[in-house]
């Protein structure tokens, strides 16, 4: 580890120094961490890769129980055990179309490599409950990414929820088609995915579902989808996922 | 290092469980799978079966509760999946089946005579998580006889008959295991268990109750595998929250020819070969003449 900060409010940023994982990573891909001295904690804590360049990969993480509180108070230069990079990320961004990255609080984090390494700039729209939940914009800023902000308090941004943002944003498009990319609380995908499916647009989706094993063996992070005859099958978020285009997912 | 589990030999005593390192190449780039002493697959029956609702597995304190319900793509989508992917490995392959009725337990055993590269079957008679089949056949002493004598009729390779630890005294399970014709015994599976949310007063995971497994289970396997030991003369492979070493020198203190790691495998992929190397530095360090010299060595006293 480089460094172990806090945000904002329960986010924390998390450096690590990994010469093998760091270029090897994907945007949308994540790493499973075991918590160190937590010999009580079987399982491993899956989280999306926030940045990677040069040896070095970040990982913004909110805490939300047990494994994310012992995390938050390690010392900055603690050893961390990681397994990575894992899963199917994001692919890369279509050039045809506009990039249109859609995120539910601490989602932004998993979206910024999809920006940093797109062919073209787009416009990303995060939401959350407060502006305390609203992080990374000055990031997607500083590489010409145009950010709009939505909090159910309309304590920062507009008011209101993130996917009235984008039906605002996209019934005043002109030009090229848009291709989003999101990633956030499963309801917001949802609402993603129909306004996908209703204009004929690609949306590729990012899963967050607590883990098992990390790499398609316990079968316990499953997901319905659809196979290639339209017949509902099993996918392991894991490893066919986390990120799916959201005609693949059945959603209930 | 060697040790023979009814006919399977296996270079050394350390094992993955079935149900924890899937078919294989899930862990084929995280460990070299031809350290292993075998290598158990998740369970399969005779038809692909799809397995409980999510979620299916919460984190308890030293484990976890797990309810999978034997997801698995069938003998015929097994076969031809991973076979031919096994088939590169020079390690023990073992196939653990189940069924729901006598009929798909001695059906899907006779399908494997004439698989090429199946070193033994485990007879999962002792998952908690299926509504037919699973424990019922393995908490029931007549139904234990019937499945186990029924398919040592049904299959030609060696056969390890996987126990339940959810009956009121081992010994007599373990007994009718060996009598009805296993080749071995392999315990514990998992013990069924029950995780609430407080908040919403509803399961932690979809099918209500699950199996726990991990480091809480690891002395109720303990003190089994010992009652086992004691009872019958086949060989034993001991398993219950393996962490690590240690945990797999009690197991084969207490009576056990070999262990699988099961849910350690989830916390650390290394946690297998871990074990072997640590089982040759402890076989060094008391000077020992190998693993034999260490089975069933348990000073109890008295």
């Amino acid at each position: 580890m480089v460094s172990n900060t806090p945000v904002e409010g329960d986010y924390f940023l998390l450096e690590l120094a990994s010469r093998v994982v760091a270029p090897l990573v994907q945007p949308g891909q994540f790493v499973h961490v075991r918590i160190p001295g937590r010999n009580d904690l079987v399982l491993r804590r899956p989280f999306s890769v926030f940045r990677a360049g040069d040896g070095l990969l970040s990982i913004l993480y909110k805490r939300v129980g047990e494994g994310t509180q012992s995390l938050s108070e390690l010392p900055a230069d603690a050893a961390l055990d990681i397994l990575g990079p894992l899963g199917r990320g994001f692919p890369p961004v279509n050039p045809e179309k506009l990039p249109v990255l859609v995120a539910g609080g601490y989602g932004m984090a998993a979206l910024y490599l999809v920006a940093e390494r797109a062919p073209k700039k787009g416009v990303v729209m995060v939401g959350g409950a407060t502006g305390k939940d609203i992080l990374c914009v000055a990031d997607f800023e500083r590489i010409g990414w145009e950010v709009r902000v939505a909090t159910e308090d309309g304590s920062r941004g507009t008011r209101g929820r993130v996917t009235e943002v984008m039906d605002a944003y996209v019934a005043g498009m002109e030009g090229a088609a848009p291709e989003f990319f999101a990633c956030g609380p499963m309801g917001m995908l949802k609402a993603v995915a129909e306004r996908a499916i209703g204009g004929s647009w690609t949306a590729w989706i990012s899963l967050d579902r607590n883990m098992g094993c990390g790499v398609g063996a316990c079968l316990a992070c499953v997901q319905k989808v659809r196979d290639e005859s339209d017949g509902p099958t099993w996918a392991r978020i894991c490893k066919e996922g986390p990120v799916f285009e959201c005609r693949e997912v059945i959603w209930e | 290092m060697a040790v023979n589990i009814g006919g399977i030999r296996m270079k050394n005593p350390v094992m993955v469980a079935s149900g924890t390192f899937g078919y294989g190449p899930e862990y084929a780039d995280l460990v070299d799978l031809n350290q292993l002493g075998a290598l158990v697959v998740k369970g399969i029956s005779l038809k692909e079966t799809p397995g409980n609702p999510i979620p299916r597995m919460t984190e308890v304190p030293g484990g976890l509760i797990n309810a999978i319900g034997l997801q698995n793509p069938g003998f015929d989508g097994f076969v031809k999946k991973y076979m031919p992917f096994l088939r590169g490995y020079e390690v023990p392959v073992i196939v653990n089946i189940w069924g729901k009725s006598l009929e798909e337990y001695v059906g899907v055993a006779e399908r494997f005579n004439d698989v090429e590269g199946v070193a033994g079957l485990e007879l999962n008679v002792s998952c908690p998580n299926i509504k037919e089949g699973g424990m019922a056949f393995g908490t029931n002493l007549d139904s234990l006889k019937r499945v186990v004598s029924a398919v040592r009729k049904a299959t030609r390779l060696p056969l390890i008959t996987k126990l339940s630890p959810n009956v009121s005294d081992i010994r007599g399970f373990a007994a009718a295991a060996e009598a009805c014709g296993s080749d071995a015994i392999s315990l514990i599976n998992s013990l069924p268990a029950l995780a609430i949310d407080v908040e919403t007063r509803k399961p932690r995971i979809a099918n209500v109750i699950g199996g726990l497994t991990g480091p809480a289970i690891h002395h109720v396997g303990v003190k089994l595998v010992w009652d086992a030991a004691r009872t019958v003369r086949i060989p034993i492979v001991g398993m219950g929250g393996i962490m690590d070493t240690k945990d797999a020198l009690e197991f084969m203190i207490a009576g056990a020819t070999a262990v699988a790691v099961g849910t350690a495998n989830f916390t650390d992929p290394s946690t297998a070969p871990r074990v072997i190397d640590g089982i040759a530095a402890y076989i060094e360090r008391h000077q020992l003449s190998g693993v034999d010299a260490l089975i069933g060595s348990f000073e109890a006293g008295a």
